[in-house]
């Protein structure tokens, strides 16, 4: 990438023709996608279509085996560097469930290397209102409340990109609703995220991009403006059961 | 800045022991288990035919290697019920620093059991150990890193499979004979009187079991973590 | 069938199957024949262990055989590592399979001659037992890869496995020998003297050719074995 492009402005995820193969088995092909800053991609598609594995090459968590991509500026797959300007949160809580919140987020905070762990972890904790449960073990607390530890905990450090996978899953009514507001607020705050979920309602609520993903590959992406959450899911059903 | 790796492992170890000190049941199984064996081999031997001079080395270190194991098993398998291990790879810390902040927080675990089995190897058979206990601190906490080293790396690996808490030990033991066999000579011979420096040989080749180990295992480790 | 759409160098496009003998194989077999002919018959025999110590033609090549087939799984599991070819792996893993079964003939005509010409059955030979761990080497080897389901883990993890084994036999053979002087038995013959008649060299040069053409042939058929399982795996996984 030249220099002039790398400095073109508020591209914070760019990919060309990123992809994955294990072994003989191709995960994602040809992932060709751009985000700005308070961008929110809903990634949408059937199990095993490798959305997942397409947010861990973003996360600098697994290396791309063909394309290339910069995530906030950082050529994939990155290392530290990348990784210090991402959270990442998945369907799994990836917390200790025998230590408490503000453990758990604390030892993120200083992994991070962050200057003053303590205070970032009770603001993170603050801002997702859990300060008064924070001494608790993650164990004793509900689905939804251990989802609100895993966000403070991935974005302790004020990550520029946000990336979760399937974050609405287990979640009753009231626990999604209070998760689409924290991510709302996030956007707000200029965060780029990339929203893997099954959820097409929250998902859209969010969202300035939809794709929709099938066999590694993006066969339909589009913008906010020409997004309609009437018809999508029809549109979603159709490139999912066509040709399967 | 982010931690280097020192400071990273430290932090990983500490958060480990929080761990281990909050439920203890790996540390208590471990140490039972190696009360029980000491005990067992007791009744199983003849006193009339072997010395428990002969005896207690042997089984001091042998029990040693099943125990550690015990302890090695969970070092990874508290990583995996909710993937907390993908909050450690998503840090901006080293791998190197993962590897080593388990194999320390190892380390401390197999320590503590081998503080306890070791008075109660003398307790029970009448062995005077305690007597030599520098040269066993030496010997112990050489053969602790070696195990450490291994098991660490092993752990990581099997945790991944299908068959977790049998593969390990079928893995690591060949791999702790070079630790038990110096071990149990060297400690045979503070046993029976011998000075210390006939024991030099067998340190030196724990000494160079350790290193080799160390290093290798920490440079295989990211190859077992990272796709 | 629909040829996978894999780059040359992950799979081999050779075809799945084989018409025709496998030569390598028939040579190698008509070449233990003759070694075992020679062996009994045109061999003469040794002054102080009499027939007994014929066993040693076939005890050390298969020896031989059995290291240098763990120096094949190691030294490719550093190239998989390295290159991240899938070949690499299944070279790895036909050598690993071919190799116990080698070592396990020679922790059998061991004890077989160990027998009758000392009277016990293991006497804990520095040689033998260093093979006895090589044993357990590779067994722990075949079961990791057994218990890895997905392809390329398991060739990481068996190459990370197959270096460090490698990396522990000079210490397991450095403890056994130490541990023996410490504990000394008393060796009546030392099996293989370097000072070998003629006749008997010559037996034994043809019978490691022989096995080790063996070997070649067995890692072969067992690498074909494999390539044919991963094509097989590919199509199944569409």
């Amino acid at each position: 990438m030249s220099v002039a492009e790398r400095a073109r402005e508020g591209r914070v995820i760019a990919t060309r023709e990123l992809g994955r193969r294990f072994g003989g088995r191709t995960a994602v092909s040809d992932v060709t996608l751009t985000l700005h800053e308070g961008d929110c991609l809903a990634l949408f598609g059937p199990n095993g279509a490798g959305k997942t594995t397409l947010l861990r090459m973003l996360a600098g968590l697994l290396r791309p085996t063909s394309g290339t991509g910069t995530v906030a500026g950082i050529e994939l797959p990155g290392g530290a560097e990348l990784r210090s300007a991402i959270g990442y949160i998945s369907h799994a809580s990836m917390l200790y469930a025998a230590l408490s919140a503000r453990e758990n987020v604390e030892l993120t905070s200083k992994l991070f290397g962050m200057r003053d762990p303590r205070a970032a972890a009770d603001r993170a904790l603050e801002r997702m209102a859990l300060s008064d449960r924070a001494d608790m073990p993650v164990r004793q607390l509900s689905r939804g409340m251990q989802q609100r530890v895993s966000i403070a905990r991935a974005t302790v450090h004020g990550p520029r990109v946000v990336l979760l996978d399937e974050p609405f899953t287990g979640l009753d009514d009231s626990g999604s609703a209070a998760l689409g507001a924290h991510l709302a607020a996030l956007r707000a705050a200029g965060t780029t995220m990339v929203l893997v979920t099954h959820q097409i309602a929250e998902g859209l609520a969010l969202a300035t991009h939809a794709a929709i993903m099938r066999a590694g590959a993006l066969v339909r992406v589009e913008a906010g403006d020409t997004i309609d959450p009437a018809t999508y899911l029809t549109v979603y059903r159709e490139h999912v059961t066509h040709g399967a | 800045m982010a931690p280097s790796t020192l400071p990273a492992a430290l932090l990983i170890a500490r958060k480990d022991l929080a761990i281990e000190f909050r439920t203890r049941t790996a540390f208590f199984s471990a140490l039972v288990f190696a009360l029980l064996g000491i005990v067992i081999f007791f009744f199983a031997w003849d006193p009339t035919a072997v010395s428990p001079l002969d005896l207690a080395p042997g089984v001091l270190w042998g029990i040693f290697t099943f125990s550690g194991l015990l302890g090695l098993q969970r070092s990874f398998s508290l990583e995996q019920s909710d993937r907390a291990i993908d909050a450690l790879l998503g840090a901006p810390i080293s791998r190197e620093s993962i590897y080593l902040g388990k194999a320390i927080a190892n380390l401390v675990f197999v320590a503590a059991v081998q503080v306890i089995a070791i008075p109660a190897v003398q307790l029970f058979y009448g062995v005077p150990l305690l007597e030599h206990a520098a040269m066993l601190a030496l010997i112990a906490l050489m053969a602790a890193i070696g195990l450490v080293a291994v098991g660490t790396l092993f752990s990581a690996m099997a945790v991944n499979t299908k068959l977790a808490e049998m593969l390990l030990p079928v893995l690591s033991l060949p791999f702790f004979v070079p630790i038990v066999i110096p071990a149990a000579q060297a400690t045979a011979r503070l046993l029976s009187g011998r000075p210390a420096s006939e024991s030099v040989g067998w340190l030196k080749l724990l000494l160079a079991f350790d290193i080799v180990f160390v290093v290798a295992c920490m440079l295989a480790f990211p190859y077992t973590i990272e796709e | 069938m629909t040829t996978p759409s894999v780059p040359a160098s992950a799979e081999d496009t050779s075809p799945a199957q084989r018409t025709g003998i496998d030569w390598l194989f028939a040579i190698a077999v008509i070449m233990i024949a003759l070694a075992l002919t020679r062996v009994i018959y045109y061999t003469p025999f040794e002054a102080v262990q009499g027939p007994a110590q014929k066993i040693f033609y076939l005890h050390l090549p298969a020896a031989l055989c059995a290291f240098t087939a763990f120096g094949v799984v190691a030294l490719s599991g550093i190239g998989y590592l390295w290159l991240g070819d899938l070949r690499l792996d299944r070279a790895a893993e036909s050598s690993a399979e071919v190799g116990v079964v080698f070592t396990t003939v020679v922790l059998v005509t061991g004890p077989i001659w160990a027998r009758p010409v000392w009277g016990t059955w293991w006497t804990w030979d520095a040689r033998l037992t260093l093979t006895l761990f090589l044993w357990f080497i590779y067994v722990g080897y075949i079961v990791l890869r057994g218990a890895i389901e997905d392809r390329a883990l398991r060739a990481r993890y068996s190459a990370v496995l197959g270096i460090l084994g490698s990396l522990l036999i000079p210490f397991i053979h450095l403890s056994v020998y130490l541990f023996r002087t410490l504990h000394p038995r008393p060796i009546v013959i030392k099996p293989s003297a370097p000072s070998l008649p003629p006749e008997m060299l010559t037996t034994l040069i043809i019978s490691f050719v022989a096995f080790f053409l063996f070997y070649l042939a067995l890692v072969r058929q067992r690498y074909r074995l494999a390539n044919e399982r991963d094509l097989l795996e590919l199509e199944e996984g569409r």
